[in-house]
């Protein structure tokens, strides 16, 4: 279907359903309950989920199956944000323009820093990368204040030009929208204790993320990915072999660099500002974070990764000592100021540190990420059928394993 | 007039001189060994064969066209396929997928971006690459992880990877050095099997005598750096001069 195989196919209808049935899904708490602030299901977080979910598929193109990590790719999201801006500024508050000048952008900035940087591999590769981001972030930050608006970020303003939108000036700024309608827009539902909110902006990125994983199966699956996993395998042999690399990896990089833009874009779609903090190397560092722990080379894992961090930034650093107190409030006193005291380090502020053991525990355990960890369940769960089965299951599975 | 001429090749590392005027003409259709005792200029000679190197002076011509200059890739889109001394293959990929990729590289040359095409709809690739895993006993093996087969499988593996490209010249460097005797047979009779099979040029460093004198129909024998004779197998053996290079070492 679609082009893709049986099995790709139900992945993607999988994580289509999935995606579109976020605002329930991710909302499995009673409004008021006191384990709804473990909700996530609000449009202006699964925004960021799908977002980040396509910065980090783009991202897994190049480091999941040519191996070459690239520590600079927020230049190319930030690139994005600032061209999304800009059109919103000159020409229309349509997001279309927008999402296609950030592409282009983000495209041609990845072509010139894909050029530089494929000369060297490993380790050196990363530094170019890093260093063309951190320029491109200064550049920003200070130096092309006239483009960027330097440390404020660059903004609407009720005099921008917007030559399509024209007519009057406005009194109030104007809003992104999509042929009328308007990005911010959200549709509630109450069921009974629960409360469901559908945004315009969630179901635009969640049909763009859907577009862009659907291309990034097609490449997993076409003779090009199968060459940029050579790539990543054995580059001697590819010489050898009558490949030049180089154009594969850059067109990797490319296209990647592709997706941050879009992300980029989308980022700036759902709210109309660009600073140049987006560009900062800590940015790049988080999209390799989510690729590993999701599982880099893996089609689902990127986008569960990202899934997996913007959750933990949004939900665990809200929870504060007074949540803590509020559930530990059945204990004795001594044993719930103790429990908060071990626990308080973890959470608030300090959610990157239980994300980095998260990290640690997954790279030393699991090192092909949450996707990885999911297959060996998977497994488990087969055997214990085997056993059960006995040797009627376990004739089938070996039937089955030579088709995979 | 040799489908490979290398004409007064010299090529120098500082002080050393690594090849010295070398001259050499291979026919086609033939198994050409190039032998010679350790640092006789074996690999120095097959690098600049396929591109690596690029000797100080010279000329390398195949099929008409020189080689000198052009990089790895190109050598080989021009029809000479290599053999290491240790097999390089793709290792993360499956066998099939192995063999695959030089038949897109055959087929689509150094670069195409089909990014949106299906492997699965490869039909002609996925057949030239099972029909080769078929002439090489392997088609059993075509959905297992190259990585984990045995040496010799892996040795196997990488010829299928050359030969499905049907290259002109195929240059062998050692293909059994570190090899049990058994799987030192099993390539001899693998490659004469190939030779048997399709019309093929093959170019082999070996030091392994027992595998010169099964394969070669030509020998040029090589000593610090210069040719010291090239002859018929029955010619070299037992030729003083060649009893000199190897100091009585080898039993020739």
């Amino acid at each position: 279907m679609l082009g893709l195989g049986k099995k790709d196919f139900t992945l993607f209808l999988a994580v289509a359903a999935i995606t579109l049935l976020a605002p329930f899904i991710l909302n499995p708490f009673p409004t008021g309950s006191g384990l709804a602030q473990f909700n996530a299901g609000y449009p202006d977080l699964m925004q960021r989920f799908v977002i980040y979910g396509i910065f980090a598929i783009g991202f897994n193109i190049l480091f999941g199956l040519t191996g070459y990590l690239s520590f600079g790719h927020a230049a190319f999201l930030g690139l994005g944000s600032y061209s999304a801006v800009w059109m919103f500024k000159l020409l229309s508050m349509n997001v279309i323009p927008a999402l296609i000048l950030s592409v282009i952008v983000a495209g041609l900035f990845a072509l010139v820093i894909g050029y530089i940087s494929l000369r060297r591999s490993g380790i050196y590769f990363s530094i170019l990368t890093l260093a063309f981001a951190q320029m491109a972030y200064a550049l920003a930050y200070s130096v092309l204040t006239p483009l960027t608006n330097g440390e404020t970020g660059l903004q609407l303003t009720l005099d921008d030009p917007r030559v399509l939108d024209g007519g009057g000036r406005p009194t109030s700024l104007p809003v992104t929208e999509l042929f009328g309608m308007e990005m911010r827009d959200t549709a509630s539902l109450g069921l009974g204790a629960w409360d469901f909110t559908f945004g315009v902006g969630f179901y635009f990125c969640a049909v763009v993320m859907l577009i862009s994983f659907y291309l990034a199966i097609r490449i997993f699956r076409s003779p090009f990915g199968m060459m940029l996993r050579a790539v990543k395998s054995n580059q001697q042999r590819m010489n050898y072999t009558g490949l030049n690399t180089r154009p594969y990896t850059l067109a990797a990089f490319v296209i990647s660099g592709m997706y941050a833009g879009l992300a980029g874009g989308l980022l700036a779609c759902m709210d109309p500002l660009a600073g140049a903090e987006r560009m900062q190397w800590t940015a790049s560092g988080e999209v390799v974070l989510m690729t590993i722990l999701g599982g880099a080379g893996t089609l689902i894992g990127p986008i569960l990764g990202a899934g997996m961090i913007k959750y933990f930034e949004n939900i665990f650093s809200k929870i504060n000592d007074a949540v803590l107190h509020q559930w530990f409030a059945a204990l004795p006193d001594g044993l719930e100021d103790f429990l908060v005291t071990i626990i308080h380090p973890f959470i608030g502020k300090g959610w990157h540190l239980t994300l980095g053991l998260m990290f640690m525990a997954v790279v030393i355990f699991l090192p092909g990420g949450l996707v990885e960890g999911g297959q060996r369940v998977g497994r488990l769960f087969r055997r214990r059928d085997r056993k059960a089965g006995g040797a009627e299951a376990q004739a089938a599975e070996q039937r089955r394993t030579p088709a995979e | 007039m040799g489908i490979l001429e290398v004409k007064g090749v010299n090529k120098r590392f500082g002080g050393l001189q690594a090849l010295g005027d070398v001259n050499l003409s291979v026919a086609e259709h033939t198994v050409h060994a190039i032998i010679g005792p350790n640092g006789a200029g074996k690999s120095t000679l097959l690098n600049v064969l396929v591109g690596k190197l690029i000797p100080d002076s010279g000329s390398v011509m195949f099929d008409g066209k020189s080689v000198l200059g052009r990089k790895p890739h190109e050598i080989n889109q021009m029809g000479i396929s290599r053999v290491f001394q240790t097999p390089e293959i793709f290792a993360d990929l499956t066998v099939l997928e192995n063999v695959m990729i030089p038949c897109f590289a055959r087929r689509d040359g150094a670069f195409r971006m089909h990014a949106f095409e299906s492997v699965a709809r490869e039909g002609d690739i996925l057949g030239q690459a099972e029909t080769m895993l078929a002439d090489v006993n392997m088609l059993d093996k075509a959905h297992a992880h190259a990585g984990s087969l045995s040496r010799g499988d892996k040795r196997r593996l990488e010829m299928a990877m050359c030969l499905v490209q049907e290259p002109k010249l195929l240059l062998l460097d050692e293909p059994t050095a570190g090899m049990a005797r058994a799987d030192t047979n099993n390539t001899i009779d693998l490659l004469k099997e190939i030779k048997d099979k399709r019309p093929i040029t093959m170019c082999i460093i070996e030091h392994d005598m027992h595998v010169v004198f099964s394969l070669a129909e030509r020998i040029t024998v090589l000593a610090q750096g210069t040719p010291l004779i090239e002859d018929t197998p029955d010619n070299i053996k037992g030729h003083p001069k060649v009893r000199e290079a190897y100091l009585g070492e080898a039993q020739v």
